[in-house]
């Protein structure tokens, strides 16, 4: 209503841009505020404080680029931690991408029961992360869980899953897998979105269906795939509840993933200028791949000229 | 793979080809048995978690494991709120949950409409901004902002959870709600501005009331978000009695060893509401998703 009052004086004076000027500061000024209190402040703060040493009880003390020539250390496991987020987006991401997309296929359909499917599928998504690192935990326990049980029925050795520093970074991707409700929905939109004559055409000039998915479906999808590829890699670098509940980031750091490192630097070990130095990293790191990913997309994300 | 070649072997009336099987001609029963396995699957982990909500201690721990909890032990769930202090969390986290919900309608639908329908000096660079923050992970604010509010002596209170979202939400909400708005004719405006209606009118009562379906995939993905949120109440609230759900479910991991069934009859609680919310809201979901753009275009 703040809007109504303050722009009424204005009305006969200013002209109609500077009018519109007003108004839409107006509106997105929530966004403008937030943004400079929630997002640039602290990122220019971020930086500032990674410089430091500061444990945020005593003052801190400049330490230069200090913290980030630290992260090469060998007794630093910023390597590890960023080894570790690398290995499960680089295998996780690609199958999640691949399981949605052809899960999608399957639920691509008009007719009974694609509702009740996609609320399934979609179930994991809306499912608290710590509950479900607990039910993993438990199916995955070595002495009483259902993962053993189903190896002894297959007559396979039995395994000890979460604490064995071998299988504990699978044992995350498949946590992921299970969460592949919101790229199937998106991948089911595109898939809707693609028109039905395309595939009539295809039929009649004799394509069978993996010609017609390859030419047809993957092209066409491609700006939807590209934007589920980024986004999704986007998260899992960000990959932090279900390690910290699950694992702790053990066994022998083998699920230090970096957000967890950045966590206990910062708020286990009270270290905030590294813990910053780290932050701006991951700011870094993930800008880059965006970037690349984007300059990639010319050359298989397919627009089409309207 | 199988499924596939089957769609392709099969004779396809003319009839089907009609009524449109989309894509990849899959023949119903292959199609509908993949589904239904792989729900199956999908499923074992919720199964798994009920089951246990309702077995006694002791036969949580047996191996091999039980898939049916024999006898159903009801009384896990009254002593999931007698141990802890359950209701008190299920009260703060249905607290930050609302208040969150309502100031992310607001405000990003205020900021989304500013973006939409105002031609104003810099739009665009600014909602290239909104875009590029979308990207930004969380974390790389997280510790100068816990640092502001520990200054400003709001750790251990429900401020730090809440305040922030009454400035714009976050950029995907804005986003969605900006792509929804776009989509409105602009007829409709024209004719309350002729009859004098302000732009605070036109977007409180012209534009918001049709943008229903965005509003309710925001609020969906604002009330999940909040509902499930882990990392921020664990690091801004200590004492037990400001606790949420999702912090407190860990509360019977540690205690005296793991009570698995007490802590999955928790899960089980916090998640119905997630539930509740998920059935009503889906056509919403599933709507807002196709309109703004993701679903293709």
């Amino acid at each position: 209503m703040g809007v109504t009052s303050l722009s009424l004086p204005g009305r006969r004076r200013l002209s109609k841009q500077a009018r519109e000027n007003i108004k839409g500061y107006l509106f997105i000024s929530p966004w403008l505020l937030g943004f400079l209190l929630w997002v640039l402040g602290p990122m220019v703060a971020s930086l500032v404080i990674s410089f430091t040493e500061w444990d945020i009880l005593t003052p801190p003390s400049f330490v230069g680029f200090g913290n980030y020539t630290k992260l090469l250390d060998p007794n630093v496991y910023f390597l590890k931690a960023l080894y570790n987020t690398i290995y499960i987006t680089a295998i996780g991401v690609p199958l999640q991408v691949i399981l949605a997309l052809f899960v999608a296929q399957f639920l691509n359909y008009r007719g009974r029961g694609v509702n009740l499917f996609r609320t399934i599928f979609y179930l994991p998504m809306v499912t608290p992360i710590v509950a479900s690192a607990l039910v993993w935990l438990m199916i995955f326990n070595p002495e009483f869980g259902l993962a053993n049980t189903l190896l002894r029925l297959l007559r396979l050795p039995e395994q000890r899953w979460f604490l064995d520093p071998d299988l504990s970074k699978p044992l995350i991707i498949v946590w992921m897998l299970w969460h592949i409700g919101g790229s199937m929905v998106i991948f089911l939109g595109g898939l809707q979105s693609v028109p039905e004559s395309l595939y009539d055409a295809a039929e009649v000039d004799g394509a069978g269906p993996v010609r017609q998915f390859f030419s047809i479906t993957l092209p066409l999808i491609s700006p939807v795939i590209f934007f589920v590829i980024t986004t999704s890699i986007i998260g899992t670098f960000q990959v932090f509840t279900v390690a910290f509940i699950t694992t702790g980031g053990g066994p022998i750091r083998s699920t230090l993933f970096y957000v967890l490192y950045l966590y206990k630097n910062a708020f286990e070990y009270l270290r905030m200028g590294f813990g910053s130095g780290l932050a701006w990293v991951l700011f870094v790191i993930i800008l880059v791949v965006t970037l690349v990913q984007f300059k990639l997309a010319n050359r298989w994300v397919y627009y089409e000229v309207s | 793979m199988t499924a596939k070649t089957h769609g392709q072997d099969a004779h396809t009336p003319l009839s089907k080809l009609q009524t449109g099987m989309f894509t990849l001609r899959l023949n119903f029963l292959p199609r509908i048995t993949f589904l239904i396995v792989f729900s199956i699957i999908m499923s074992v982990p919720f199964w798994w978690m009920l089951s246990t909500s309702l077995k006694a201690e002791y036969q949580v721990l047996l191996f091999p494991p039980r898939w049916f909890p024999i006898p159903i032990k009801w009384q896990n769930y009254p002593d999931v709120f007698i141990k802890a202090p359950f209701v008190v969390w299920f009260g703060n986290t249905l607290f930050i949950t609302v208040v969150s919900l309502v100031g992310t309608l607001f405000s990003a639908s205020l900021v989304a409409y500013g973006f939409a329908r105002i031609q104003f000096w810099g739009r665009n660079v600014l909602f290239i901004l909104v875009l590029s923050t979308m990207m930004l992970p969380d974390v790389v604010t997280l510790i100068p902002t816990f640092i502001l509010f520990s200054r400003l002596d709001w750790i251990d209170t429900f401020l730090p959870l809440i305040v922030p979202v009454f400035f714009g939400g976050s950029a995907f909400f804005i986003f969605l709600i900006r792509q929804y708005f776009t989509t409105i004719p602009f007829d409709l405006e024209e004719a309350a501005f002729i009859d004098g209606a302000s732009t605070f009118t036109v977007f409180w009562r012209i534009i918001l009331p049709l943008a229903k379906p965005v509003l309710g995939t925001v609020g969906l993905f604002s009330f999940l978000g909040n509902w499930n949120d882990f990392m921020r109440p664990m690091i801004y609230l200590n004492s037990p009695e400001k606790k949420t759900l999702a912090v407190g479910l860990r509360y019977f991991q540690s205690q005296w060893g793991t009570e698995w069934a007490l802590m999955m009859a928790a899960a089980t609680i916090m998640i119905v509401p997630v539930l509740i919310v998920f059935f009503f809201t889906q056509r919403f979901f599933v709507k807002g998703i196709a309109l703004s753009g993701l679903g293709g275009r």
